[in-house]
């Protein structure tokens, strides 16, 4: 038989494969969790406390259930009762946690608490009937600041005095002194940054419904993890797993958002078995911006001793972070990364930490993007700090500290064991795309015109593809099918990280199939392996491992059958674009369909041996517990001292993420995750006033940054292979990790000539102002 | 408030419908056409997910009542493309640069950039960015969309 020509070069993974799910999306026609419509669907509504705190005294829903088109109003005792067990599959069953009722008890704990479900023929019914809702509250004072909160006589939840929902801490402070004692310069600052949020442009939802008959449930939901949303809700509600099938197509974003289930949709879940048919939810923005979470919301006293030369000799820093009132998950196991990574990539001899976790009358913290995120902030502040009070540029400054390869592996003071890192590289390079120098004479240049002009730079080592818990294996089934095409099944959670692209790409190369035979099915829990989902950095490298492991079987197969059918040794057999070659004579061989018809339909034609069919599942362990990844971002910007406008100017990030599958996937995620820290630093904040209301609860008042906002932004890629499959590392979160410290120290650059010091965020226009009006009025004090 | 009659022509075809007065089009779009493309971000006229032509020009489905479209002509995502699938140009310059993630808010920055380009086919940066800048996105940084709507705006450079 005659075959085509083997292509020259093998390989999608590396290059800009276009992604596969852009066709749909691009033409109206995604299936997000809204776009579902089931017969007889109904639709819920949830009535919100409008207090911080209070006693709920009585709930009146007489009125709501008199409107035409209600079916009912649950309230705690309604729902609440319906849970079986309640605990996330990403921190264990047997995990310390917080409270987390679905429909608020006896007490509402911020405003948006959620305290009355109403559920009616459509949305607009459903909220015509919140309206009806009686809820008789008795107002509590609130814990409406964490920084004060451990001092307060009110307590966020009885069963936690001060307010302390947990903390964690290193070796004992004292164990530093010396080193402190003895530097020639301690930088010590206390940090304050402010709470934000994911705020994904989908707002959370879903869609239930539960057949009494069968006793199976299925939902349809925004979420980045399908399979822990169907173990959550089977625990939750005592049905088995395998009767509970959870679908997801698209999700419209999640940012760690939609990493685990959270209290409505509880509800929801409980809700699902008492109404006679489908059941959806849909958030409203309002509702998102008062109830799906804060993160970000933390400070630290942080210190770091330097020598007369610029050289770390330790680092401390003592940390506290705002939980809410129901934070999801338990957070006191994240809030010790901020700890554990503060030293960061630099070579530091000595350091501690302190972690608490706070509870305040406000919206629950959850995960966001770089949950630990605040080490970073923390630490590249007070680099830049040291530099200018030690005189030292502060390039020059991590330059002198900075890990070079040489020193790898290295275990941080903390104990954190980094490999496969190129922190010094990816700084340099940055510098480099910058022109680092002519940047600075330009700086001086605009000085002399009045124009403030600032750099700032971020390295940072991240943790990506943690496995452990639900994280820690990812399974993959490949079947070719009886035609020879390719249908390749994974967990998914796809949330805009192309994580369909990317799958396709690595079963093709994994195969040596051709990349348009192959397809992927995912987000579906009733066919698809079990897997974590989205999150951690995790799916490139995951996924990688559990096709290649699942590819290696079927490719035995395939040769065995293509080496009996060419009577050829299989060591001399070549998969290549869906043809099985002999080397050396690629003009014959036979095709993926030929051997899938062989195996399907002729299996008394195998080779011995060789089972039928081509269908493969497994499951992919990595042998790292962690695979390391670094960037530096630097920022220049321009700071108008008049109106505290920043204009970004230049924006680069170069990373090391092992080498890359797409390039357009990893540098979106990039631009994706840097962008939302540039919003954190300049225009995001999810505030509160002094009697706990939200004040920012829609998009004019909670403001994201914008195309006018926003520089172009260049990437430098330094490529260290991990010891995972590929040699790939996750490339999700770091973003929105190194952007907030760059941005900031720009700033802080900027303003450098009126002794500003930045310790407050965000750097909103108001802020800059006032920041530079102290500064003149300290120095014209200090003049006169 | 009694139901009113509207009729419609939404992608080429006529609709009639008896609809309340406080039907939002959008809703009207996603729930009574069944064209879920047109996506709600926000409700109150900042994300700019809803974005339609309305009698050619862009408008938010969400800040507009389903009554108010009476008699008019509407072009949703699910109009776009050509009818065997084939992409606009900025749909094909959205795929071709990156310029979607999760998708969610896509067909409102399809709908702006072509409208943008049909009033204005050879905008400058600043124009583009201008015109783009009531559609909110969390995933791309906006660089891909940037990226997208110039190469549609000039094909020749790409």
């Amino acid at each position: 038989m005659s075959a085509p020509e083997a292509p020259e070069t093998a390989g999608y993974a590396g290059t800009r494969v276009p992604r596969v799910e852009d066709a749909r999306l691009l033409t109206g026609h995604g299936t997000y969790v809204d776009d579902v419509t089931r017969p007889g669907m109904l639709h819920a509504c949830f009535v919100r406390s409008p207090l911080a705190r209070a006693k709920i005294l009585g709930i009146d829903t007489a009125g709501a259930l008199a409107l035409d088109g209600v079916h009912a109003v649950l309230v705690a005792e309604d729902l609440n009762p319906g849970v079986h067990e309640q605990w996330y599959t990403l921190i264990g069953r047997d995990s310390p946690d917080t409270p987390r009722p679905p429909l608020a008890e006896d007490e509402v704990r911020f405003v948006g608490d959620p305290v009355a479900l109403v559920i009616a023929d459509d949305r607009y019914i459903a909220e015509d009937a919140v309206e009806q809702v009686v809820v008789d509250y008795d107002p509590l004072p609130p814990v409406v600041d964490y920084v004060t909160a451990r001092e307060s006589g009110e307590l966020v939840h009885a069963a936690y005095p001060g307010n302390l929902a947990g903390e964690l801490a290193g070796p004992p402070l004292d164990q530093l002194a010396p080193a402190f004692d003895e530097a020639a310069l301690v930088v010590r600052e206390t940090i304050y940054q402010q709470a934000y949020a994911q705020v994904p442009i989908e707002t959370r939802g879903l869609v239930t419904e539960w057949s009494a008959a069968t006793g199976e449930l299925t939902i349809w939901t925004a979420t980045q993890s399908p399979h822990e949303v169907r173990l959550f809700c089977s625990r939750l509600l005592g049905l088995p797993e395998h009767r509970v099938r959870v679908m997801t197509r698209d999700t419209g974003g999640g940012f760690g958002q939609k990493v685990v289930p959270q209290r409505e949709d509880m509800c929801i879940m409980l809700a699902a078995l008492k109404v006679p048919g489908a059941l959806k939810w849909i958030e409203d923005r309002q509702e998102n911006l008062l109830s799906a979470g804060q993160s970000r919301h933390e400070h630290a006293d942080a210190r770091i001793a330097f020598d007369a030369d610029g050289g770390i000799l330790a680092a401390a820093i003592d940390y506290t972070q705002d939980v809410g009132a129901y934070p999801v998950p338990w957070p006191v196991g994240t809030a010790a990364a901020v700890g554990m990574f503060f030293p960061g990539p630099y070579r530091i001899p000595q350091a501690t930490w302190s972690t608490a976790c706070v509870f305040s009358n406000t919206t629950g913290r959850n995960a966001y993007r770089g949950p630990w995120q605040f080490e970073s902030v923390a630490r590249e502040l007070l680099l830049d700090a040291g530099a200018r009070r030690l005189g030292l540029d502060p390039a020059e400054l991590r330059r002198r500290n900075l890990l070079r390869r040489d020193e790898l592996p290295y275990f941080n003071p903390n104990g954190m064991p980094y490999d496969d890192i190129t922190p010094l590289e990816t700084f340099e390079q940055a510098l480099q795309m910058l022109d680092y120098e002519s940047f600075r004479k330009e700086q001086e240049q605009a000085r002399a015109q009045g124009r403030f002009l600032g750099v700032g730079t971020c390295t940072y080592v991240e943790p990506t593809t943690a496995a452990m818990a639900l994280h820690a294996t990812e399974g993959a089934t490949i079947r070719i099918e009886p035609s020879g095409k390719v249908n390749v099944y994974v967990s998914g959670g796809s949330a805009g990280n192309s994580i369909e692209t990317t799958v396709v790409q690595l079963t093709a190369d994994a195969l040596g199939a051709a990349i348009e035979d192959v397809n992927t099915i995912q987000g579906d829990t009733a066919v698809t392996p079990f897997g974590g989902g989205t999150g951690g950095s995790r799916s490139g490298s995951m996924t990688a491992g559990a096709i290649a492991d699942t590819a290696a079987v079927l490719r035995e197969r395939i040769t065995a059958i293509a080496a009996h059918r060419l009577e050829a040794d299989a060591g001399d057999v070549e998969l290549t674009d869906g043809w099985a070659r002999v080397r050396g004579t690629p003009d014959s061989g036979v095709s993926f369909a030929e051997i899938a018809n062989l195996a399907y339909f002729q299996p008394e034609a195998l080779p011995p041996g060789v089972p039928a069919g081509l269908e493969a599942s497994g499951r992919y362990r990595p042998e790292a517990p962690i695979i390391w990844a670094n960037a530096s971002h630097v920022c220049t910007c321009e700071v108008d001292v008049v109106t505290g406008k920043v204009t970004l100017l230049r924006y680069i990030v170069s990373e090391d993420c092992g080498p890359m599958i797409n390039p357009n996937v990893v540098e979106g995620q990039i631009a994706g995750g840097t962008v939302q820290g540039i919003g954190g630093v300049l225009y995001e904040h999810l505030a509160y006033d002094e009697d706990g209301n939200p004040v920012t609860t829609t998009f004019m008042d909670y403001l994201l940054p914008t195309t006018t906002d926003v520089p172009d932004i260049e990437y430098g890629h330094i490529e260290t292979h991990s010891p995972g499959p590929g040699g790939y590392k996750g490339v999700g979160e770091g973003g929105a990790i190194g952007a907030p410290p760059a941005v900031i120290n720009a700033v802080a650059d900027a303003l450098a000539p009126f002794g500003v010091e930045i310790t407050r965020l965000p750097l909103s226009p108001a802020a800059i102002v006032a920041l530079v009006d102290e500064a003149q009025s300290r120095q014209t004090g200090e003049s006169a | 408030m009694t139901d009113v009659d509207i009729q419609l022509k939404v992608n080429g075809t006529v609709r009639r419908a008896t609809v309340p007065p406080r039907l939002v089009l959008a809703d009207f779009l996603r729930v009574n056409c069944g064209l879920t493309g047109t996506h709600l971000g926000c409700e109150h006229g900042v994300c700019g997910a809803c974005t339609i032509l309305l009698d050619g020009e862009a408008v938010r489905a969400c800040l507009v009542f389903a009554v108010q479209a009476d008699g008019s002509e509407i072009t949703t995502i699910e109009g776009i493309a050509a009818p065997d699938g084939a992409l606009s140009p900025v749909q094909a310059a959205f795929r071709d640069h990156h310029g979607l993630q999760c998708g969610f808010c896509t067909p409102g920055f399809v709908i702006s950039a072509t409208a943008l380009l049909q009033e204005n086919p050879a905008p400058t940066d600043e124009e583009i960015r201008e015109g783009l800048s009531g559609n909110l996105c969390r995933c791309t940084g906006y660089q891909g969309i940037l990226n997208a709507v110039r190469a549609a705006a000039d094909p020749g450079t790409d």
